[in-house]
């Protein structure tokens, strides 16, 4: 990217080659990301039924997914920001939350048989002991890991953050064995609450946007409106200078963990209600496709970060639910996979920068 | 100056040490060679020490990308799949039914009892060159998208590509071509040729052929490390590595030089998964997995990232960790020391990253550093790779 920093803006395009590159340049992703749920609304529309209702219950399911991936994105997007560290342990933090989450409706004995009133106050304590717990964790993990090698090569911060991934996937390992583990149904997710036109949306899918979408936005609030929130922004802009203005930089990052790490929890709690199917092997997936959303939003950029997890979250449910349709019968959800990281590497290669990112000191 | 001057003279002990290092190496080889006669022919250890002379391979290989030329790779499973998969493709009886509809096979060079059997059948040599072909042309594919990119950004890249690699593999039967399809799916391509190279191996008989197989292997992969080091190219490597942006504005082709990187480690992969998959006799789609490729990756930063001699040691102590020590010596020590209900095999994933967190705190130039690190370390040249500096 060397030659974009000498020329700063890119010119305006003289060639039509040029217009043609410096109109992919700008709008190729999201042709890109826009193309397969247009491609199956026209599909549908032609088909005898005229019906947008399959593709509409896709996006529904793709959108609650979406809201677990943006809380997970967002503590990639954050550490990222602040410290250039791709954090490998944070999809497996997020697998502990689902298992905290878990044991917690044991030790509260929360059943299908719990009485409302006593089910939300259960469901509460639950969540904010998945977000506290992982908080700690992540900060632990910083304080542990990370911040002796705040001077190290920036590969060592890496191998760590892997080190601690395999540390907590074993301890998830340990914990509740090698297979999936059910999980009580305990809002009995699938009961439908609204439906529009043969499109329903359900309480599962209410849980999860109806708690992503107020912890973000407090969260966000946080960052742009209090000292310390402007304190995480100077130290990710410039953490010299930051320090020259009297931020503690440490304190700050440990902040940053801290946030991460609630979301976290709060996201492996709605993953474990939504799923209902829980296993140590999760969080790896998880936060690679997190981070693929936070990539694609702009790493560094919190709303880039949320916007990413829902996008990646409709690619998904396309992908898992009508691959079959565009590939051939022998082409089932098996291949979502590989569909999320060809995705990843053509951000990578064609817009760095993501969505709404700012270039950060790294892809710049 | 006084540093400069102090460079020039340890850069001269070095090259008198070069022949000293050459001897030792000799002698260290012709131990090696003849260490099988101390055991039995189908022994544990010698079980052990072919897994390790594969995982040499694979990090000499790894090292050329991530030590040489900088590119933290996360993918390397790939080339260990495809590697392994030339071995199913081309040393089994997996295209039976391309070849002439079933009735006969294709052999070359092949004697023995592969030699009347249907499907493709070629020699090891051949199939170790084909593997190299391959996986070279996947690493240049590879490394294509990661040009412009750097750091972290190429990690995720080739993550991504690796982990599109283990799909494929282990759903590779939805893909059709032609009459066959590209991989068993769930189920292992197995049986698989052994090779056939003066003598027929036979992993149920005698393990001594194939580790005196991969000593050879790694005696040309070790030569070919060192030569490339010492040449142009690797100096270029080194020097995309400290900068590359002074490197271009040198003259060092950028393109070329990491794409020449990444193919070239590549192929050391491939070779190695050859030996592997040829050696365990089956290819198992589940064993593509991105641990696979930190498992190599921990090996040449224990060892030393760029260190050629501190690679060789890496990858024999985690082996031997791996292969022997957590399955077998320490297997009920969990239990007998702690009184916990697990044993090491357990936790082997948690004992690897306790250790990687540990070898990164306390030791992170690794065991045997390489020389021009240890220098830049010591004499404090070009020390500015950390963006900031905060008091811990």
């Amino acid at each position: 990217m060397e030659a974009a920093s000498i020329t700063g803006k890119p010119l305006a395009a003289t060639t039509p080659v040029a217009a043609v590159r410096a109109f992919l340049g700008r709008y190729g992703l999201i042709i890109l990301l826009a193309a397969g749920p247009v491609y199956f609304a026209i599909h549908d529309l032609l088909q005898p039924s005229h019906s947008l209702v399959k593709l509409g219950n896709v996006l529904v399911a793709g959108i609650s997914n979406g809201a677990i991936w943006a809380l997970v994105a967002v503590g990639y997007t954050l550490v990222y920001g602040i410290i250039e560290l791709i954090n490998f342990a944070h999809g497996d933090l997020f697998m502990i939350g689902s298992f905290v989450g878990y044991g917690m409706f044991g030790t509260l004995g929360l059943t299908l048989t719990t009485g409302t009133l006593g089910l939300v106050g259960g469901l509460v304590v639950t969540l904010i002991v998945c977000m506290l717990v992982c908080a700690s964790i992540n900060v632990m993990i910083e304080r542990v890991g990370y911040r002796p090698l705040r001077n190290a090569p920036k590969l060592a911060p890496l191998i760590t953050a892997v080190g601690f991934s395999f540390i907590l996937q074993n301890v998830g390992e340990l914990w509740l064995g090698g297979s999936q583990h059910g999980v009580t149904d305990l809002i009995r997710g699938s009961t439908h609450v609204i439906n529009l036109g043969g499109v329903t949306i359900d309480r599962q899918d209410i849980l999860a946007v109806g708690l992503t979408v107020p912890l973000v936005l407090v969260m966000t609030t946080f960052i742009s409106q209090s000292r310390l929130g402007k304190a995480m922004r100077a130290t990710a802009q410039d953490p010299e200078a930051a320090r020259l203005m009297g931020i503690n930089v440490d304190t700050t990052i440990s902040l940053t963990f801290l946030i991460g790490g609630l979301l976290a929890g709060a996201g492996g709690l709605i993953y474990a209600l939504y799923q209902t199917n829980i296993w140590f092997f999760q969080g790896f997936r998880a936060g690679l496709i997190a981070f693929t959303a936070a990539v694609m939003g702009g790493i560094g950029n919190v709303r880039g970060a949320v916007l990413g997890g829902f996008i990646i979250g409709i690619i998904q449910q396309l992908s898992d639910n009508r691959i079959h349709e565009v590939l051939g019968k022998n082409f089932g959800s098996e291949w979502t996979n590989v569909v999320v990281f060809a995705y990843l590497i053509l951000i990578m290669v064609f817009r760095p920068q993501g969505l709404i990112g700012e270039e950060t000191r790294e892809a710049g | 100056m006084a540093a400069l001057t102090g460079m020039r003279d340890t850069l001269a002990d070095f090259r008198r040490r070069r022949w000293s290092g050459l001897a030792i190496a000799a002698a260290v080889f012709a131990i090696a060679w003849f260490l099988p006669y101390l055991y039995g022919p189908l022994s544990s250890t010698l079980d052990t020490a072919i897994y390790a002379v594969a995982y040499i391979i694979f990090a000499l290989g790894l090292n050329i990308v991530v030590g040489f030329a900088g590119l933290l790779d996360l993918g390397y499973v790939a080339f260990y799949a495809i590697g392994a998969y030339s071995i199913g493709w081309f040393g089994s009886d997996w295209f039976t039914e391309a070849i002439n509809g079933g009735k006969s096979g294709i052999h070359v060079g092949v004697s023995g009892q592969a030699a009347h059997l249907l499907g493709i059948h070629l020699n090891f040599i051949l199939i170790v060159i084909a593997a190299m072909i391959l996986t070279s042309i996947a690493g240049a594919i590879i490394g294509l998208p990661t040009l412009r990119l750097r750091g972290d950004y190429i990690a995720i890249v080739t993550l991504a590509f690796g982990e599109i690699a283990g799909t494929v593999a282990l759903n590779g039967d939805a893909i059709h071509i032609g009459k066959f399809t590209l991989t068993a799916g769930q189920t292992a391509i197995s049986p698989v040729d052994q090779p056939n190279l003066f003598t027929q191996f036979d992993n149920a008989l005698n393990l001594r052929p194939y580790y005196w197989l991969g000593l050879v292997m790694i005696a040309i992969v070790l030569v070919i490390n060192f030569s490339l080091r010492d040449s142009r190219l690797g100096r270029a490597w080194i020097a995309i590595r400290e900068d590359e942006v002074a490197a271009a504005s040198m003259g060092v082709p950028l393109v070329r030089t990491k794409l020449l990187a990444y193919a070239m480690g590549a192929a050391l992969g491939g070779s190695a998964g050859a030996f592997l998959g040829t050696y365990t006799q089956a290819i198992n789609s589940t064993q593509f997995q991105f641990s696979f490729s930190i498992f190599v990756l921990a090996m040449i930063i224990l060892g030393g990232l760029g260190s050629i001699w501190g690679t060789v040691v890496g990858a024999i102590a985690l082996s031997v960790i791996n292969q022997q020590l957590i399955p077998t010596t320490f297997h009920t020590a969990p239990h007998d020391l702690f009184g916990l209900n697990f044993t090491a095999s357990e936790i082997s994933f948690g004992i690897f990253g306790f250790l990687l967190v540990l070898m990164m705190i306390a030791r992170p130039q690794g065991l045997v550093p390489e020389r021009r690190r240890k220098l830049e370390l010591t004499e404090g040249l070009a020390s500015d790779e950390s963006l900031y500096e905060v008091s811990a």
